[in-house]
């Protein structure tokens, strides 16, 4: 039911099977649009964004969403494929949920995916002038090395 | 990242807390603008005790990574653990002896009173009294008693495995629990006399820091700051984990949405833990207190979530698998980095000493929002 709802909105969407929650896949070009139906469609409604992620396949990232609404107690995840590894843009959401600012300055700084329209895109852990994204895949560091 | 302390044109003071205050609770540095004494923002800089504990775990097996999570929140490890313990189980599908359960949620329950008296402590000295500090170490200690009894750590336990427990409980664990009952509850009263009925206290709590509800889920707030603006959240009766779904409590809501509410919030929930293991603790079913595993554990492909409840708050766990020994990606959501974020929200408008009280009524630890 509400597959059918968001393929209405996302055509291009790619559903996944057996999942906990129901998980769709889109270009991360959708995901503005998908991200304000998602919040304002009555019948969709999710208001609490509970995590987001970055997860890096090597030849390009993904940013995952979970989502959950207070109202109809129903859960998803969206998953947005960036295909540009060198030059990863997305939209942000921070103006859709609020909690998305932080997170996605967390994103910027261990993945270095660029958030358009954020108002404060810095790194949040690290100093200013690090280099490289630490939780990127291809990522070396022989001085602080993290891998056990 | 230090901002020079001085006067911008407007006229506005710009002050650093932190990362050295004994009101952050730990290594916190904001960034305070302020116009005379009222806060125009607040600015979190985070990162000093950033360890990369995601990327730490993606080299780490799936017996080897819970014992990382109990460095983040550190007042809540043996619930961190158990999340972790609760994800690799759902991946493998692993039945759980009701006796772990038991044990998992009694120890779960114990930690989460400790936690909530020494945020008790920590908020009133906040707010400028000394004295509740000891009591609430005194009774405190007490728990860290039990908890080194049981797995021989009193702060970051590695107790919960994968399939149970480690070891079985001390046993004399029942007969402490209840002793720790009988004493807490008296004390609990003297809690109320000596703090949440003090008029200046109260004065100090009230109409401050307020956050809507709307905001709270927009800021995706959980756990007590979400549930003193009325936001029902708690993950132990959305999606009740082992034996919660067997114990009657009640979720502590309140409406308000300002430090006071926070505080009522977790005086209640207190009270509910003392339920909930008065209902446990004397009826740890016999058997097993491990379920059978293999030697390697190897979670299937495909990504997983599970989220229970902190003393803080929801803190969830996302594993991505290739199917490997150790997690091709993990994410920890920890609930103190958003209540964090809505920080800004709450303080602004606000005076500068109120910020402190708000700080405390946050219960941030922050290793936890680090990572």
């Amino acid at each position: 039911m509400i597959q059918e709802k968001l393929l209405s909105i996302c055509p291009a969407a790619v559903f996944e099977e057996n999942t906990q929650w129901p998980t769709m896949n889109i270009d991360s070009a959708e995901w503005r649009k998908l991200a304000e139906a998602l919040k304002n469609e009555n019948d969709l409604a999710f208001d609490y964004l509970f995590c987001v992620t970055c997860v890096d396949w090597k030849t390009h990232l993904t940013m995952v969403y979970h989502l959950s609404s207070t109202l109809h107690r129903h859960t998803i995840v969206v998953k947005a494929k960036i295909a540009d590894r060198n030059n990863a843009i997305i939209d942000s959401v921070y103006n859709i949920w609020a909690t998305a600012e932080l997170n996605e300055r967390e994103a910027y700084d261990l993945f270095g995916v660029h958030f358009t329209n954020h108002p404060d895109l810095r790194r949040l852990f690290l100093s200013e002038d690090w280099v490289g994204f630490p939780l990127r895949k291809d990522y070396e560091d022989p001085i602080n090395m993290i891998k056990l | 990242m230090f901002q020079e302390v001085g006067t911008t044109e407007m006229g506005d003071l710009i002050i650093n807390v932190g990362p050295q205050h004994p009101s952050t609770h730990g290594v916190l540095h904001l960034v305070i603008t302020l116009n005379g004494e009222t806060v125009k923002k607040v600015e979190p800089h985070l990162g000093y005790i950033h360890r990369s504990i995601e990327k730490m775990c993606e080299s780490l097996t799936y017996r080897q990574f819970i014992y990382v999570t109990s460095r983040m929140d550190y007042l809540s490890s043996h619930i961190n653990n158990h999340a972790c313990a609760l994800i690799v189980e759902k991946g493998l599908q692993i039945e759980v002896p009701q006796r772990a359960q038991y044990i998992r949620v009694l120890l779960d329950e114990l930690t989460r009173i400790a936690s909530h008296q020494l945020w008790w402590g920590a908020m009133a000295m906040d707010v400028g009294a000394i004295t509740p500090f000891f009591h609430a170490f005194r009774e405190r200690e007490v728990i860290n008693d039990i908890m080194e009894q049981t797995c021989g750590a009193r702060l970051t336990m590695n107790f919960m495995v994968p399939g149970g427990c480690m070891y079985d409980i001390h046993p004399d664990f029942v007969k402490s629990v209840k002793d720790f009952m009988a004493f807490f509850r008296s004390k609990l009263s003297e809690y109320d006399e000596m703090v949440t009925n003090n008029p200046i206290f109260q004065a100090r709590m009230k109409d401050v820091g307020v956050i809507s509800k709307e905001n709270a889920i927009s800021y995706g707030c959980s756990g007590p700051v979400a549930r003193a603006a009325g936001v029902v959240c708690d993950v132990r009766k959305l999606s009740p984990y082992d034996v919660y779904s067997q114990v009657n409590f009640e979720e502590a809501l309140e409406t308000e949405g300002d430090c006071f509410a926070r505080y009522k919030v977790r005086m209640k929930e207190m009270n509910e833990s003392m339920r909930i293991i008065d209902q446990l603790i004397d009826n740890i079913p016999e058997g097993d207190f491990q379920a059978k595993t293999k030697a390697v554990l190897k979670l299937p492909k495909g990504d997983y979530y599970t989220n229970v409840e902190t003393a803080r708050g929801d803190f969830g766990v996302y594993i991505v698998s290739e199917g490997a020994t150790t997690p091709y990606r993990i994410k920890f959501h920890s609930p103190g980095f958003c209540n964090l974020s809505a920080l800004d929200h709450m303080t602004r408008g606000s005076k500068i000493g109120d910020l402190v009280a708000i700080m405390g009524s946050l219960d941030l630890v922050i290793p936890d929002i680090d990572r």
